[in-house]
């Protein structure tokens, strides 16, 4: 090869290489876009504007879950001079040696924090920032990022309400909408209505620089998203009475559920003890010693705790055996201070036998249910025990029990009825007969209901017939609940035949010396109530009342459960009566009974295991 | 006198000047851009953008000289006196250079900092060119090529000691010079298949080197041999042989690597397909020339497989975490990949027409390290996407072929060699800098010329060419 020919073979050597380069740029520049989102992940800051979450309001409109401004103090270690250490804390109510430990933590990470800001102190109330503000000269490298946080104006309902906490890993993975720091409702509506209430996080973006120093906001702002509010939630709840309902509950065990009959609305659920309010805001403080409460104020009693019913089921066998037809209103029964059939004996208190249904119910006779119920469960029309008993089932589960009623209340139980097969499992194939199983006819044995489940009965009752699932969230215009709520739930029992436990309801308040809720009549007001006084293997009986009133267009019924306080007339019955009152007239004028009730303990009575 | 008219009357060549002064513009609008502050409206001397503008009337005034006032003799005439000259300027700088993030590249006089690194690149080339320019310099003599090499490598060997890698790799530049003087095209291939052999070694394994090698070697043989199917048949089997030799040894020697052998174990483990080889050249070549010539190609081959590990544990740390970078072996963008990975991004978000000037959020927010001088280029991709980053390729492409084809027309062949060093040293700045730049290269820190910022290497490149562009105007 000549040598002269050598600067041709370079010049192709030159082409060939700004070929390659040129050809790679293309790829970069043109072809491939991934690099161009990374660079505006690099560039651009994002921050974070965070909505007002919505309002929980009560069905008057008055606020039950509202929002306050807090503040999160921030801190850039970079920026931050030596300063006066022990005025910061008296501002904060701070201990130095948080502060030191704060410091040193800082130094030690100094070139992994860099530039970053860092959160130094969560929810600082409004009055302690205040102070800040106007220190703040003293203290360059802080700032106060405004945050909303919760308040409850009648400090009552938190069960329902339930609490936000800050979202954790395994949240985030789940739910990859959510950052850290965010806050999500995790029990109750702040959990079962968190979509409408969390409203839309809007953010400003900044341009950064590889520090992470913030130089200057994006196009002024030009593609910025404004935050939008969270939706407030009507609820059905009543504040007044939920408060009320919840300071008679006051160290009982136990819950009071108050329905409106005619439309299903939960007007109160309180359930005892509860997370007090002042818990909820802060509940990472408190959540631990919440968890090792043996009363477990965590749990709904109310729409998760089935318990056997006690007398208040005769209301159910009462109806179920006059559309059977097995008996009638003017079947008179006798009762020997109870009902005895061989060895078995269902005990029963002193009074005037023998009765018709109005005046059984009246003095809850135990007798008188223990012939209704074997009447229907032996109908001859039916050829056996077991068909018998299927047919009763089946008018008991018309009634709500035995399944969840399908509310919108978070982890609602549907309480137990027992089925042919756990009878056949205990006695022996088709071995068991109407005598067996006894304890049903009085609300004993193998049946478990929530109190939700008895409240519902009494609305069922007021209503003659038919019930609204219950429900906490008021349909409002804008957003209307689910249809559901809106159909009535007819049991299987004709609705003229309630008209004769109604009677014996009212006899059971207003029906004399022999009657077991007489000390609880309110004047003025017809109420139809009934007593229960539920054995139980884990002490004192627990004490049931279930009522409605007024008699004739029902605004309210209610149902009190308290655990192992004895008769049904002796606590329940009292609190539910002065519920009835406190919503009906808006204000009670029994004091003494009420100051009774609500200062007395008894939390004692409640056998409870450590946690 | 006749001389000094034609100096006057004669015009530099229009092309390359307007390439450079087209690269130096470009060149400080990017610089401005990276190094503006916003919220400063008012010009500022102080800051780099200001510091190149007097870095650029500087050397502005000194190529008017050097093109109008400095006779042309003086290049020949005092070649050797500037490169001893610039020679002990280097070994004092090595002495009392400040140390600057490692390097002690830089002289430091009062409010100015040279690089003389940079300049022993003019008077390097002087030299090459007063040097080869007699008539009795042939490559094929050993004493001519052994002073040829003298001369280029004092001056690597000089800078290696400064820690300045970068600029000392810029000098095998001066390689292509040699090439068209004459030297064998050989040398070079026999660098790019080192430099092949050293990557697939650390990419792959040594094994996976040698059997590459040995097909190459196989390949060459049947081009040059009268029964070339023979070769490949013999050449198949000798590359199949060395993939199952793993097999006949324990695997895991050489899965681990030569490390963990002992020198007697590799000798043996290469003696058998080696033999193997060069019997069946000899059977099949009956010339000596060859064997000796195949012997040493293969010897070189494995000195470079078995040196590559060597190598990369006895590399200053960044400078192998820099390699490893390149190649793949190290994913670590947060670390030592920062660099690049970040100067891809900003490149690569340019897309096509860029962002436009003074809107590239990645140089403008300090993304990218060394954004001014070594990584201007992510600046220009940025800003003004590829069709900026074609423009400089294009403008550095024409001043490159120009001045190889100016270079060939010279009637003086001092003229010539010194075209030839300028434009090939353009040549490796260009490659090195931008192929660093989008991630094709190792990070090796040399400036872009006429592009990036720093006086050392604008005044370097604005003399360099200045005094070319007035050979060339003599030559007419």
């Amino acid at each position: 090869m000549d040598v002269r020919d050598r600067k041709s073979v370079l010049v192709l050597a030159v082409c060939i290489i700004f070929a390659i380069l040129a050809g790679w740029l293309f790829y970069l520049q043109v072809i491939n876009t991934r690099y161009r989102v990374i660079a505006e992940n690099n560039a651009l800051k994002y921050e974070i504007r965070y909505p007002a979450r919505g309002l929980l309001k009560d069905r008057n409109g008055n606020i039950l879950v509202g929002n306050r401004i807090v503040y999160d103090i921030m801190v850039t270690p970079r920026d931050m001079p030596p300063f006066d250490t022990v005025e910061f804390c008296t501002i904060f109510g701070l201990d130095t040696a948080f502060m030191h430990a704060k410091f040193r933590e800082y130094r030690l990470y100094r070139s992994r924090i860099g530039y970053q800001t860092l959160t130094l102190l969560k929810q600082v109330p409004a009055e302690q920032y205040h102070v800040f503000a106007e220190k703040s000269f003293m203290f360059p490298g802080f700032s106060a990022t405004p945050r909303t946080t919760r308040t409850y104006p009648y400090q009552a309902a938190g069960n329902l309400v339930g609490y936000l906490s800050e979202v954790d890993a395994a949240f985030i993975r789940d739910h990859p909408e959510y950052r850290s720091g965010d806050y999500s409702g995790r029990t109750g509506m702040e959990e079962a209505y968190e979509m409408q209430l969390r409203g839309e996080k809007g953010y400003s973006i900044y341009l950064r620089d590889v520090h992470n120093r913030v130089r200057e906001h994006y196009m002024n702002g030009k593609y910025d998203l404004q935050a939008v509010a969270g939706e407030d939630i009507t609820m059905t709840i009543d504040g007044d009475l939920q408060a009320y309902g919840e300071k008679l509950m006051n160290r009982k065990v136990g819950s009071v559920v108050a329905i409106e009959p005619s439309t299903g609305e939960i007007l109160a659920m309180v359930s005892s003890p509860g997370i007090k309010t002042e818990q909820l805001a802060e509940i990472g403080r408190y959540y631990d010693q919440i968890m090792k409460d043996p009363y477990r104020p965590m749990f709904n009693r109310a729409a998760m705790s089935p318990q056997p019913p006690g007398s208040v089921f005769k209301l159910v066998n009462g109806l179920i055996g006059l559309q059977e037809g097995v008996f009638t209103p003017n079947t008179y029964y006798p009762c020997n201070s109870g009902y005895s059939v061989g060895k078995l004996k269902v005990g029963c208190h002193g009074h005037s036998s023998p009765l018709d249904l109005d005046h059984a119910l009246m003095t809850s006779c135990n007798s008188y249910f223990c012939y209704v119920f074997r009447a229907i469960i032996d109908n001859p029309k039916y050829g056996s025990t077991q068909e018998g008993f299927a047919h009763w089932k089946q008018y008991v589960e018309s009634f709500g029990f035995g399944h969840k009623l399908g509310t919108d209340i978070p982890g609602e139980q549907g309480g137990t009825l027992p089925s042919a097969e756990r009878y056949d499992r205990m006695h022996g194939k088709n071995r068991w007969r109407s005598l067996s199983i006894i304890s049903l006819s009085i609300g004993q044995g193998e049946i478990g209901c929530t109190p939700l489940h008895l409240a519902n009965l009494a609305a069922t009752v007021a209503n003659r017939g038919y019930y609204y699932i219950p429900h906490i969230r008021k349909s409002t215009p804008e957003s209307p609940i689910d249809s559901r709520y809106m159909k009535r739930q007819y049991t299987m029992v004709d609705t003229s035949l309630f008209c004769e436990v109604i009677e014996g309801m009212r006899l059971a308040v207003h029906g004399g010396p022999e009657a077991t809720a007489r000390s609880v009549a309110i004047p003025g007001i017809t109420m139809c109530g009934k007593t229960g006084t539920a054995q139980n293997p884990h002490g004192d009986e627990h004490s049931v009342f279930i009522c409605f009133a007024p008699k004739d267009n029902p605004q309210i019924a209610v149902a009190a459960y308290v655990e192992n306080a004895g008769f049904g007339s002796a606590w329940a019955a009292p609190i539910a009566s002065l519920m009835v009152e406190r919503y009906l007239n808006g204000k009670v004028e029994r004091k003494d009974l009420e100051q009774r009730i609500s200062s007395t303990s008894l939390l004692h009575k409640v056998r409870v295991r450590r946690r | 006198m006749t001389r000094a008219a034609d100096t006057t009357r004669r015009k530099p060549d229009w092309v390359v000047l307007a390439c450079c002064l087209f690269l130096t513009v470009f060149g400080w609008l990017n610089i401005y851009s990276a190094s503006c502050v916003d919220d400063v409206q008012v010009f500022e001397w102080g800051t780099r953008y200001g510091m190149q503008l007097i870095w650029i009337a500087v050397s502005a005034v000194i190529s008017l000289l050097i093109l109008h006032v400095i006779p042309t003799n003086f290049y020949p005439t005092f070649a050797r006196e500037t490169y001893i000259l610039m020679a002990l300027l280097l070994i004092a700088t090595i002495i009392v250079g400040a140390d600057i993030k490692g390097s002690h590249s830089w002289l430091v006089l009062g409010p100015i900092r040279l690089q003389p690194a940079e300049f022993s690149k003019i008077t390097t080339a002087l030299a090459l060119a007063a040097l080869m320019e007699t008539y009795d310099f042939r490559f094929d003599k050993p004493r001519s090529a052994l002073q040829g090499f003298g001369v280029m490598l004092a001056p690597v060997l000089l800078i290696l000691l400064q820690h300045e890698t970068g600029l000392a790799l810029v000098y095998l530049g001066f390689l292509l010079c040699f090439y068209r003087e004459g030297m064998s095209g050989q040398v070079i291939l026999a660098g790019f298949i080192a430099i092949g052999l050293f990557i697939l070694t650390l990419v792959a394994s040594p094994h996976v080197a040698l059997t590459v090698m040995a097909a190459i070697a196989v390949i060459f043989a049947a081009g040059r041999s009268h029964f070339p199917g023979k070769v490949l048949l013999y050449g198949a089997g000798i590359v199949l042989f060395m993939w199952l030799l793993p097999l006949l040894w324990k695997w895991r020697w050489f899965a681990q690597g030569p490390g963990n052998l002992s020198p007697a174990t590799w000798i043996a483990i290469l003696a058998t397909p080696l033999s193997l080889f060069f019997a069946i050249r000899l059977l099949i070549v009956r010339h000596k020339r060859y064997i000796a010539n195949a012997l040493l190609a293969f010897l070189f081959g494995a000195a470079v497989v078995f040196s590559a590990d060597w190598a990369m544990s006895h590399l200053k740390e960044h400078q192998r975490l820099r390699v490893e970078s390149l190649l793949g072996l190290r994913d670590d963008p947060t670390g030592v990949g920062y660099n690049v990975h970040q100067s891809k991004i900003a490149i690569g978000s340019g897309g096509f027409a860029g962002k436009g000037f003074l809107d590239g959020t990645q140089t403008r927010m300090n993304f990218v390290p060394e954004q001014t001088t070594d990584f201007i280029f992510c600046t220009v991709g940025e800003e003004w996407g590829f069709l900026g980053s074609l423009a400089i390729l294009a403008a550095f492409l024409i001043l490159i072929i120009r001045i190889y084809n100016r270079a060939e027309q010279q009637k003086s062949r001092f003229n010539r060699i010194y075209g030839y060093c300028l434009a090939s040293c353009l040549l490796m700045h260009v490659t090195i800098n931008i192929g660093m730049t989008i991630g094709l290269m190792p990070v090796i820190g040399i400036p872009l010329p006429f592009v990036s910022y720093g006086g050392s290497s604008m005044l370097a490149f604005s003399i360099m060419t200045a005094i070319w562009l007035r050979l060339d105007m003599e030559n007419r």
